[in-house]
């Protein structure tokens, strides 16, 4: 780590190098020296990040897949027995599960989407002197932890609380019950509080990439848009969502990705009627003690997340979104 | 650089003779290019987990370096509410700042245990690797107690040092089967698994039997049970009229089966730990299995919150204190165990954790602190109640895990 933290070794500064180093005709040790020094310079760059990825994300990311074709027990040890079978078994006994966590989080994700929009939209382009003052405040929720503010979800929802007395007398939960969202006049340990809770814990990650490709939107565009008869719909189709387009990819991806492998909400507002997956591979980890299992579960889960991701992405047209 | 460099003299020429003649042998360059290419496979090969060590030398009192004399420290993990506070200054513990003052060890309490199998989950590590998990003495449920001292992660304690305990120490404890005759840990309270209601959320229903709790459709989407699988299943099978200390695989099963029915019909709102407490207070929870000491505790806020006994029987066990393996400061940790084993200190932590009191003589001394506390059938049990009490049958290591396995997908996951 110490080469992280001292910078290359002599050599001219970035910035100071390209008068000597371009010249073709100098004394081939001194600027081939600078030349090789200046060219290893994006490398030093990339070290942190490299080493960080190294220990943090590659090296566990091996051992998980390690053990995820072991097989054994706890008390006889594991070994690697390439196991294949961990990964068949985990899909046909927890099929539903990922089922259920990935429909939740396009749920959670879609609504994000409709609800952080227009919010998005206001703050970067109508909001004036508001604009940071606004932005605090969504990003404000962060200053207590996700577990706390899912906790008071549940005092909040609680059966005899305010909240389901509104909705009740509003008749709304005969309509989310008729939907197969709530049941029994209640909104605590059904689906709709999972999928409430998921689009609350993750809306300002949708809100803050949409907020960021609004606010750099040239707003002569609309006027331009305006003055050539476009209605503001069509203004909204072919103007601003395409040049939101970056912001919605981020966004939707940044609430997808962390939503699917979510369990505090399932844990804390579901029933065990909507465990998500993340649920049974902490499940399996810590009770049942079947590592092989749990890590072939979150490979599973990896592996399904990467190729929607991909899927959409292409979708999506990324190429154009820079 | 030689291949054999840094082996032990014998090592090394075993290797060498393996790979010059015999099948192992191999040029050095084939050996080379085969190690080259096998590379990724055989380090992922090599990631495999040792088994629990069943090595029990290291669990013997001599062989554990102890620090006692010279640290006069103790780390002790217990459950968060577990211990008595004063009700001024709810930093203050008045029998473990006597403890500390008389034995001028100075005690580092830590509430960190909040489930069995996440505090096993954190300490295993270290404790398959033979390190000192930083806590000289833990407080875990008899089977999770059961499973340390099975894989010889838990320190024999001396009797020596604990006299009173040994004296002290009720009878019917004694005989535990995942400790028999307490050569490794000794009980920091009994607990006893019943079914509470709120009255208020009943509509002054009485709910006395799991079978309620499972099958009365007033009750529907608002009971709970635990996620500990030796309390649910237990009390299920006591009242399926099937004795939790003998049962059989397919008992469990049926047990199971019939829990699974519940959930698939919504009539469980969750299987919960230790934080059923505020549902049940607020009536989110009508009904729900439940510890009898935490229910005692909400009965002081609470007069709403009942519990019942259910004809069939409850389900007992205990909370044991242990000295994991490699932990520094086994006398320490004996001490204190001793400490809390003199009739006086007992009667004072019962009377503020309000859960079973194991030690001989705490019911006579709880009589100078609460007449009320010391008729108190779940602090200090009768005969009858005594008899009331159910273990859940001792299990082997795959048994456990299989029975884990069934039970965690039936709470959902």
């Amino acid at each position: 780590m110490t080469a992280v933290a001292t910078p290359p070794p002599a050599g001219p500064a970035p910035g100071a190098a390209p008068g000597t180093g371009q010249e073709p005709g100098t004394a081939d040790s001194a600027g081939g020296g600078r030349r090789s020094r200046r060219g290893l310079t994006p490398y030093w760059l990339l070290l942190p990040a490299g080493l960080w990825l190294a220990v943090f994300f590659v090296a566990p990311l091996f051992y998980q897949a390690s053990t995820s074709v072991q097989s054994g027990s706890l008390e006889e040890g594991f070994r690697v027995t390439w196991q294949f079978s961990n990964y068949t078994d985990a899909l046909g006994t927890y099929g539903e599960h990922f089922l259920r966590s990935f429909g939740y989080a396009a749920v959670a994700t879609a609504l994000c989407l409709l609800i952080g929009y227009p919010l998005a939209y206001m703050i970067a382009v109508r909001a004036g002197r508001w604009r940071n003052l606004l932005l605090v405040l969504v990003i404000a929720p962060f200053f207590t932890s996700f577990l706390i503010r899912t906790l008071a979800w549940k005092t909040i929802l609680s059966d005899g609380g305010p909240v389901v007395a509104v909705l009740s007398s509003l008749h709304i939960l005969d309509v989310t019950g008729w939907l197969g969202l709530t049941g029994d006049d209640r909104v605590l340990a059904t689906p709709l509080a999972v999928v409430c809770g998921l689009t609350y814990n993750f809306l300002p990650f949708m809100i803050l990439p949409l907020y960021s490709s609004l606010e750099r939107m040239d707003t002569s565009l609309l006027e331009a848009a305006r003055d050539l008869y476009a209605t503001p719909s069509t203004t909204f189709r072919k103007v601003t969502f395409p040049l939101s387009l970056p912001g919605v990819v981020a966004g939707t991806l940044l609430t997808f990705i962390p939503a699917s492998g979510d369990y505090i909400n399932a844990q804390l507002l579901g029933s065990p009627n909507e465990q998500m997956v993340g649920n049974a591979i902490q499940k399996q980890f810590l009770n049942v003690l079947d590592y092989p299992t749990a890590a072939a579960m979150s490979f599973i889960l990896m592996a399904l997340i990467l190729i929607m991701v991909s899927g959409y992405l292409r979708k999506a047209g990324t190429e154009e979104l820079v | 650089m030689d291949l054999f460099e840094g082996l032990p003299e014998p090592v090394a020429k075993a290797w060498e003779r393996s790979l010059t003649t015999g099948r192992a042998a191999m040029s050095r360059r084939r050996l080379l290019r085969a190690a080259s290419l096998a590379a990724a496979g055989s380090t992922l090969a090599a990631c495999g987990i040792p088994p629990a060590a069943g090595d029990k030398s290291g669990t013997a009192p001599e062989d554990a370096p102890d620090h006692s004399r010279e640290e006069k420290v103790l780390n002790f993990a217990n459950w968060p509410l577990y211990i008595d506070v004063d009700e001024k200054n709810k930093k203050k513990r008045p029998t473990l700042d006597r403890f500390e003052r008389e034995s001028g060890i100075k005690v580092k309490y830590i509430e960190d245990i909040n489930d069995n199998n996440e505090f096993y989950g954190k300490i295993k590590p270290q404790l398959a690797a033979g390190q000192d998990t930083g806590r000289d003495l833990v407080c875990l449920t008899d089977w999770m107690a059961g499973r340390i001292i099975r894989q010889g992660w838990a320190q024999r304690l001396d009797p020596a040092n604990l006299p009173h305990a040994v004296t002290n120490l009720e009878d019917r404890f004694r005989a535990a089967a995942h400790d028999p005759g307490r050569q490794y840990s000794y009980p920091w309270a009994g607990t006893a698994c019943v079914v509470a209601y709120n009255k208020k959320a009943t509509k002054g229903k009485k709910v006395t039997s799991v079978t309620q709790l499972l099958e009365d459709e007033s009750l529907k989407g608002r009971i709970s049970m635990l996620t500990e699988m030796t309390d649910t299943i237990g009390l299920t099978l006591l009242d399926m009229g099937v004795d939790s200390e003998h049962f059989s695989a397919d008992d469990f099963d049926a047990a199971v089966a019939r829990i699974q029915k519940a959930v698939d019909r919504r009539q469980l709102r969750r299987f919960s730990g230790n934080d059923y407490m505020d549902e049940l207070n607020s009536g989110d929870i009508a009904a729900c299995l439940a510890w009898a000491g935490d229910v005692v505790q909400l009965q002081f806020d609470n007069p709403d919150v009942e519990f019942a006994v259910p004809d069939q029987g409850y389900l007992f066990g205990t909370d044991d204190l242990l000295v994991p393996a490699k932990a520094r400061h086994r006398s320490n940790a004996e001490a204190l165990i001793d400490y809390y084993y003199q009739p006086k200190e007992a009667a004072e932590l019962a009377a503020w954790v309000n859960y079973i009191c194991p030690v001989t003589g705490a019911q006579a001394e709880m009589e100078k602190i609460d007449k009320e506390l010391a008729d108190a059938p779940l602090i200090f049990p009768d005969a009858r109640m005594i008899a009331k009490g159910k273990n859940f049958r001792p299990m082997s290591a795959k048994e456990e895990a299989r029975f884990e396995e069934k039970f965690s997908k039936l709470i959902g996951a």
